[in-house]
């Protein structure tokens, strides 16, 4: 029977067959027992027999980490000039790192899991209770739950303790949303609320194989009773208790596992997001490409040489050093081979491994300073930033584009009722009569007014159209009876909350739901009772929900609310024109309208849509359509009753941040779902466009609707064109100065024409229009894109990011319907707002407030950017003149490889004596306050399109460190040309030699960073004088003892030696100076030529910062000289 | 809530300072004029060692001679040297091609104690033609953390060198074993001070390494008077296979060292520029600087 009830259907292996509590129905048999995994999750990667080899294959697998690796095996198997310590240790210092803090994460993940796992969990076997361990539940155990328990697996919802079959759980831990959400248990197992009872059902579950997607769920349930047919329910999301949700305000409930373990929604959400990578990271890899040229070169050149000179016997084998039996036996190729890596192993201190090591900490330690703002901390939800990935600081401090999302991020999304109008009759104001929701004070009796009997049915579709729940406070309290002022409304949309408020501001009280019936308390404090038949969810496709009750008379009414573009359509067209007056200035005062139509359905019609919609929840397959099928079909030739209009206020300093946005030069685009002339006006009160800002507009209106739409479109997208870039290049001769009277242009875009023109129906020259489209964006100042899809958003900003010079782009949302483009932008903002969590969630950092940008971007972006750039070019200059004089040393010591320092300060000199300032620096520096940088949008310019890693100021740093290598070098050379430095006649040695050298090396490239540093903490002073006194301290250290486990008492006394010499002292103190000099010099240069630069006081207009005025470009320096230059920032 | 420290608000108190003309060029005068005096200082100091008057120092020099080279370098062990006695017997890797001669180990192992400098240097001084020998003093000449620490003979039983060098054989190219370096006991072996100034390796294929001492005997007399001398060389080292040169130093040591003119001219040239520059920016940075006073650093 059951059989033949799905024969239509194939048995597809995208379904999973669950046989409620193992009881096997006759039928079932033929079905291959599916094999599920156990109840355990593994959020752990490793386990510890495991770690070892695992975690090392994963560090290795970073291109670095090889890289080292390759050196450091070249060194034990090569016979090469420093130890395979020397560049082993660092390595093994990074892995170890590495190793332990992965392993302690991995220690707390498993620690984290054992705790689920462990957990005891009531299973019901053979109608008793059975107590387990979480992990040994299988598909298809009836797990029994108490309230404030969190479920162990995903369960399908099978009773509960309440006799309607209802729970209510939070999710909190999953999406971060803390009311409470209405389950429903399967509706034919509701009275199993026993042990014993439950134990008697036989049922068969069918469900999709799990899927990530916390709010979709299809299934069917199928029961089987002795002697009767079959029945088959559908299950949907209401029905699937997820794991990780806690029961809350429900006594027990009993449901059965279908999804367990790993193959829980919430395991399978864990698996981690795509990974951003910054434009930082890029320039590393450009300058590491640099530096692995030099280096390879560097080799080549010193092997080159080194066979060049040995060509002369006299110098390959002079008769005091001969060479080994086996040295003499290699083959020369080989020899050369060996040889080329020696060098590359001595020189390969040039790519310094522990850079990354200092990148991870500063990305990591620097995100604290975020998340610990206080400025960024929010009273109300009592929450300050929070940063999910530390990969991007800087990349906030190089934002060109940023996307806006409009409602509950530039608005508050507390919505207020404002307004209604009820067949183009205005109501205003709230009633204080509870029999006089007509008799209105002030000037609302001009507004002239509707039937009494339409007023009725608009506030009781008010009251009946929407899915708020009541949490009632009462219940705690014990109280009953004044439900009234112990309620509060909760929901899912604000809107909703608004509208059913403002519905009882005029007498019509929502008293909740009980047993599928809504109770309202009408004007005459009556209550009215309806029976909840179905509810047409909401859906951002559709635009609109719709609710079909009963009333008690038996009458069946559907009513629909939504946006008026969605419900215009769906109504008598005669209607429409007087509410359309309403709706469209309600919207051009920036309130977000919905109307409200009702229909009233004959017992037929009900029969008929209950039969489809039950049959299209029932399907497994392609449900989605389905019901999106039968809800157009069934929100039809509908009465439209009236309007309502919801104000979202403005957040407070919205405008402000936006103004500070546009003035650090980044291009503010609104991308909302909203309609046109409410986004628009939202638009003006931000500040986005102003008075004088030109608007052009692709939208409905102006396209039109007809056939030739797109043609029309075309010819606008050329005027525009034409407007914007072809008429401009007349001013470029007084560019500089001409941008004054240059006129702002603002585009409006709505979904439909986007989609127009990103999906044209004929392919012909369309790709060129896309282009037009994009100059035409991105010659305007301030873009708004309404009427957007979630995913037209997302294309949006991948149209932006992928234009020539990929610019970095920011989206900021707060809602699931932003998500796709948080995750699409370089960088993903998410307001912490009252639409749940998942634009949160999915975020790389997540501010509770928009207003809270302006300081994440003008002050820690910018800051961080500066940090890091500043520690990259400071970690190649340090390394290049570091190993420069080594190079140059080869050049007298027959290109033997000979080290010029010790192995131990080969080892050191990253580690220990220079890594500790750089790091406090790139921690702690404020080239300039925070409070300037917030308040000075310009400054953000001073470091935009990446000019701290460009080209130039590499250059510059390379030579810098050039320089200071050649210094160091040949001024100790020339020092050694003395026979004696010694006030006693004794002579320096090789050893004594390549100490001076670095010993002045750590001195100035430490020094280089304290004039550098603008300030100085003392954490700053505590390190930078801390690592001169340790080097200083260590040489002592490693010169005062003979080392038992080295080979060579190499630097035995060198060090102390050495500062015996007056004339060491006198030419380390020189050498330093050179070095410095320069630097010094420019400086100052700088500051004079800055001083001449500064020609009065000269306002820029706002929105002329854009970098790209036309097509030359206005460089932002000249742009920005009079602020910006007031601070000496060092962009070199 | 976030905590209200200064840290965590990166509101630490800070010094910020910030290099401005005003800031830098008086420093760069008062550079200039620290410099200057110090490379005159230098400069007339490194002039003055001529006249030997003080102790005179006598350095042996070598060209071309890389005792950098990185196989020469390591071609030692310091553990043998330091008196360890299985190394003595068993010497490291690190000496070969001389390690062994013969199936016995050398004493001292190694390239560098191989090639030992051993030419014999002698002054007389000629006086109405009788040649007076100039007292050279052989010790003194090496570290003194090299001669009482890092070299130690091999210990053992008595002092007898020959004794305490059994089983070892001389580096090939010396003519005599290390324990018959020198007649005193306290200069003989490991802690020859010649063979310790040999072994430590120069920076640069061109050096010079201390030979002997010359002191002052009296105050009223220089220590090598103007007048005939001759210097008598043992030709034992052969230079010319590898294009070398053999040189003879002798020298004044003032409290800067050995007579080098680098380090004055190069502290007078920085200590110049400096001051010049000092000048030249004072008056540009006056002169257009003074336009705009208002330029306020507001940090």
């Amino acid at each position: 029977m059951w059989s033949a009830w799905c024969a239509g259907e194939e048995k597809r292996v995208g379904t999973r067959t669950v046989v409620v509590g193992h009881r096997t129905v006759s039928e079932t048999d033929a079905y291959v027992a599916q094999k599920f995994c156990d109840n355990r999750i593994v959020s752990s990667k490793y386990t510890i027999w495991n770690f070892l080899p695992k975690n090392l294959f994963e560090q290795f697998r970073r291109i670095a980490n090889f890289y080292f690796l390759i050196i450091f095996l070249v060194q034990v198997i090569v016979d090469t000039p420093t130890s395979p310590i020397t560049s082993g240790l660092p390595l093994f210092f990074v892995i170890t790192v590495t190793a332990i803090k992965q392993g302690y994460e991995d220690w707390l993940r498993h620690r984290a899991d054992n705790e689920v796992n462990k957990s005891t969990v009531f299973i019901v076997e053979n109608a008793k209770q059975v107590q387990k361990e979480s992990e040994k539940i299988k598909v298809g155990d009836i797990v029994e739950v108490k309230a404030d328990e969190t479920f162990p697996c995903d369960l399908i919802f099978l009773a509960s303790s309440s006799v309607d079959g209802t729970c209510y759980v939070t999710t909190a831990s999953l999406d971060g949303e803390s009311n409470f959400k209405t389950h429903y248990a399967v509706r034919d197992t509701t009275v199993l609320c026993t042990d014993e009872a439950i134990d008697a059902l036989t049922a068969t579950i069918e469900c999709e194989q799990p899927q990530p997607d916390l709010y979709k769920f299809v299934g069917r349930i199928i029961i089987y009773r002795s002697n009767q047919e079959p029945i088959a329910r559908s299950l949907g999301p209401e029905n699937l208790l997820l794991k990780g949700a806690t029961l809350k305000n429900t006594k027990k409930i009993y449901g059965v596992a279908v999804y367990t373990g790993m193959e829980t929604k919430m395991a399978l959400n864990y698996q981690g997001k795509s990974q951003k990578r910054s434009a930082v990271e890029k320039s590393i890899n450009a300058f590491l490409i640099v530096y692995l040229c030099i280096l390879l070169s560097k080799a080549t050149v010193c092997t080159t040489l080194k066979y060049v000179w040995q060509s002369n016997p006299r110098n390959d084998e002079p008769w005091y050093n001969e060479k080994t039996k086996k040295e003499r036996e290699t083959f020369k190729v080989l020899r050369m081979f060996t040889d080329f890596l020696s060098f590359m192993v001595l020189f390969n201190f040039i790519i310094p491994v522990s850079m990354y090591v200092t990148v991870e900490m500063q990305k990591f330690l620097g995100s604290f300073f975020i998340s610990w703002d206080k400025e960024m901390y929010d009273e109300e939800i009592k929450e300050g930033a929070l940063v999910n990935t530390s990969d991007l600081n800087e990349e906030l401090g190089q934002v060109e584009f940023v996307f806006t999302d409009k409602t509950g991020t530039l608005t508050e999304n507390s919505m207020e009722f404002i307004e209604c109008c009820i067949d183009g009759h205005k109501y205003k104001d709230c009633i204080s009569e509870v029999d006089g929701f007509s008799q209105t004070d002030g000037p609302l009796k001009y507004y002239g007014k509707a039937e009494k009997s339409r007023e009725e049915l608009f506030l009781r579709a008010l009251c009946l159209c929407h899915t708020v729940q009541i949490k009632e406070a009462d219940q705690v309290d014990g109280l009953i009876g004044h439900p009234e002022c112990k309620h509060t409304y909760i929901s899912s949309s604000p809107d909703e909350i608004a509208l059913v408020k403002g519905a009882e501001k005029y007498g019509f009280t929502f008293l909740g739901l009980e047993n599928d019936f809504m109770k309202i308390r009408n004007q005459k404090n009556e209550t009215e009772m309806y029976q909840l038949l179905h509810i047409l969810n909401f859906d951002p496709v559709r635009r609109r929900m719709s609710v079909i009750v009963r009333t008690i008379t038996g009458k069946l009414l559907l009513f629909c609310k939504g946006a008026d573009s969605s419900i215009f359509p769906r109504v008598q067209q005669e209607e429409i024109q007087q509410t359309k007056v309403h709706v469209d200035r309600n919207a051009m005062d920036g309130y977000r309208t919905l109307c409200v139509a009702f229909k009233e359905l004959t017992q037929k019609e009900y029969d008929k849509i209950d039969r489809q919609l039950n049959e299209a929840k029932m399907a497994l397959q392609d449900r989605e359509e389905k019901m999106a099928k039968v809800f157009e079909d069934t929100e039809a030739d509908m009465h439209l009753i009236g309007a309502t209009a919801v104000e979202d206020r403005l957040q407070e300093q919205s405008a402000e941040t936006i103004e500070a946005l546009h003035a650090a030069g980044m291009k503010v685009w609104v991308l909302t779902g909203d309609k046109m002339e409410t986004a628009k006006s939202t638009c003006y009160a931000c500040r986005l466009f102003q008075t004088s800002t030109e608007l052009l507009e692709l939208t409905v209106k102006t396209v039109g609707e007809s056939e030739r739409k797109e043609d029309r479109l075309h010819e606008l997208l050329l005027e525009y064109h034409k407007k914007l870039i072809q008429d401009v290049p007349k001013h470029r001769s007084g560019l500089k100065r001409s941008w004054t009277l240059s006129q702002d242009y603002g585009l409006i875009i709505d979904g439909s024409t986007l989609s127009l023109i990103l999906n044209p129906s004929q392919d012909s020259s369309s790709s060129n229009y896309k282009n037009i489209f994009l100059q035409i964006c991105l010659k305007c100042t301030a873009v708004l894109c309404c009427r957007m899809a979630p995913l037209q958003k997302a294309q949006i900003v991948r149209m932006v990011k992928n234009t020539k010079g990929s610019p970095i782009t920011l989206s900021i949302g707060d809602g699931a319907n932003d998500v796709s483009m948080i995750l699409e932008a370089h960088v993903g903002i998410g307001i912490k707002g009252k639409e749940g969590r998942q634009a949160a969630r999915n975020s790389d950092y997540a501010v509770p407030k928009f207003k809270h940008l302006r300081k994440l971007l003008l002050a820690h972006g910018h800051l961080y950017y500066v940090r890091i750039a500043h520690l990259v070019q400071y970690f190649f200059y340090k390394n290049l003149c570091f190993i420069l004089p080594q190079f140059l040393y080869q050049f007298f010591c027959g290109f033997s490889q000979q080290p010029l320092y010790d192995a131990a300060y080969l080892t050191m000199y990253n580690i220990c004596f220079t890594s500790l300032p750089i790091l406090a620096y790139s921690l702690l520096e404020q080239h300039i306050n925070i409070d300037t940088l917030t308040s000075d949008p310009q400054l953000y310019m001073k470091v935009s399109d990446n000019a701290m890693l460009q080209w130039r100021p590499f250059l510059y740093w390379t030579f810098l460190g050039a320089f200071e290598g050649l210094v160091f070098f040949f001024g100790v050379y020339f020092l050694f040309q003395n026979s004696s430095l010694e006030d006693n006649g004794k002579v320096f040695g090789n050893w004594t030699f390549g100490t001076i050298v670095f010993t002045v090396l750590v001195f100035t490239v430490t020094l280089k960073l304290a004039l550098d540093t603008r300030f100085w903490t003392w954490m700053n002073h505590f390190v930078i004088w801390g690592s001169l006194a340790f080097y200083v301290f260590f040489s002592f250290f490693w010169g005062g003892v003979i080392w038992p486990f080295l080979k060579q008492q190499r630097m035995y006394f060198v060090f102390a030696h050495m500062l015996t010499s007056v004339s060491t002292w006198l030419a380390i103190i020189l050498l330093i100076f050179i070095s410095l000099f320069p630097e010094i010099l420019l400086i100052v240069l700088k500051n004079i030529k800055e001083k001449n630069h500064q020609t009065g006081p000269f306002d820029l207009p706002m929105l002329v910062s854009y970098k790209r005025i036309e097509n030359g470009y206005v460089k932002t320096e000249d742009a920005v000289t009079n602020s910006a230059e007031r601070y000496p920032l060092r962009i070199l | 809530k976030p905590d209200n420290t200064a840290f965590k608000q990166q509101r630490l108190p800070a010094w910020q300072p910030i290099l401005t003309a005003g800031t830098v060029l008086p420093a760069f005068f008062v550079i200039g004029l620290i410099f200057i005096p110090i490379g005159i200082g230098i400069f007339v100091t490194s002039n003055n060692i001529r006249e030997y008057e003080s102790n005179v120092f006598m350095y042996y020099g070598l060209s071309n001679f890389y005792q950098n080279h990185r196989r020469y370098v390591k071609s030692r062990d310091d553990s043998q040297l330091n008196g360890d006695n299985s190394s003595l017997l068993n010497p490291s890797k690190e000496c070969e091609p001389y390690r062994t001669n013969e199936d016995k180990p050398i004493a001292p192992c190694g390239a560098i104690a191989n090639s030992m400098f051993n030419d014999t240097l002698e002054l007389y001084r000629i006086d109405n033609d009788t040649r007076t020998p100039i007292t050279l003093i052989k010790k003194g000449i090496a570290w003194w953390t090299d001669k009482n620490v890092k070299f130690r003979n091999p210990t053992g039983d008595g002092n007898n060198l020959t004794a305490l060098f059994q089983g070892t054989t001389k580096p090939v190219n010396w003519p005599k074993p290390v324990y018959m370096l020198d007649s005193e006991l306290d200069n003989n072996g490991f802690i020859n001070e010649d063979f310790i100034v040999w072994m430590r390796t120069a920076a640069l294929p061109t050096f010079r390494k201390l030979y002997r001492l010359i002191e002052r005997k009296n105050n009223l007399q220089p220590t090598l008077q103007a007048g005939k001398y001759s210097l008598e060389i043992t030709y034992n080292y052969p230079v010319y296979s590898f294009d070398g040169r053999k040189r003879m130093i002798l020298s004044t040591i003032s409290w800067m060292g050995g007579k080098n003119p680098f380090l004055g001219i190069a502290y007078i040239t920085v200590g110049s520029i400096c001051f010049f520059l000092g000048v030249v920016l004072l008056i540009i940075h006056h002169k257009y600087g003074n336009r705009n006073t208002s330029a306020d650093i507001p940090n």
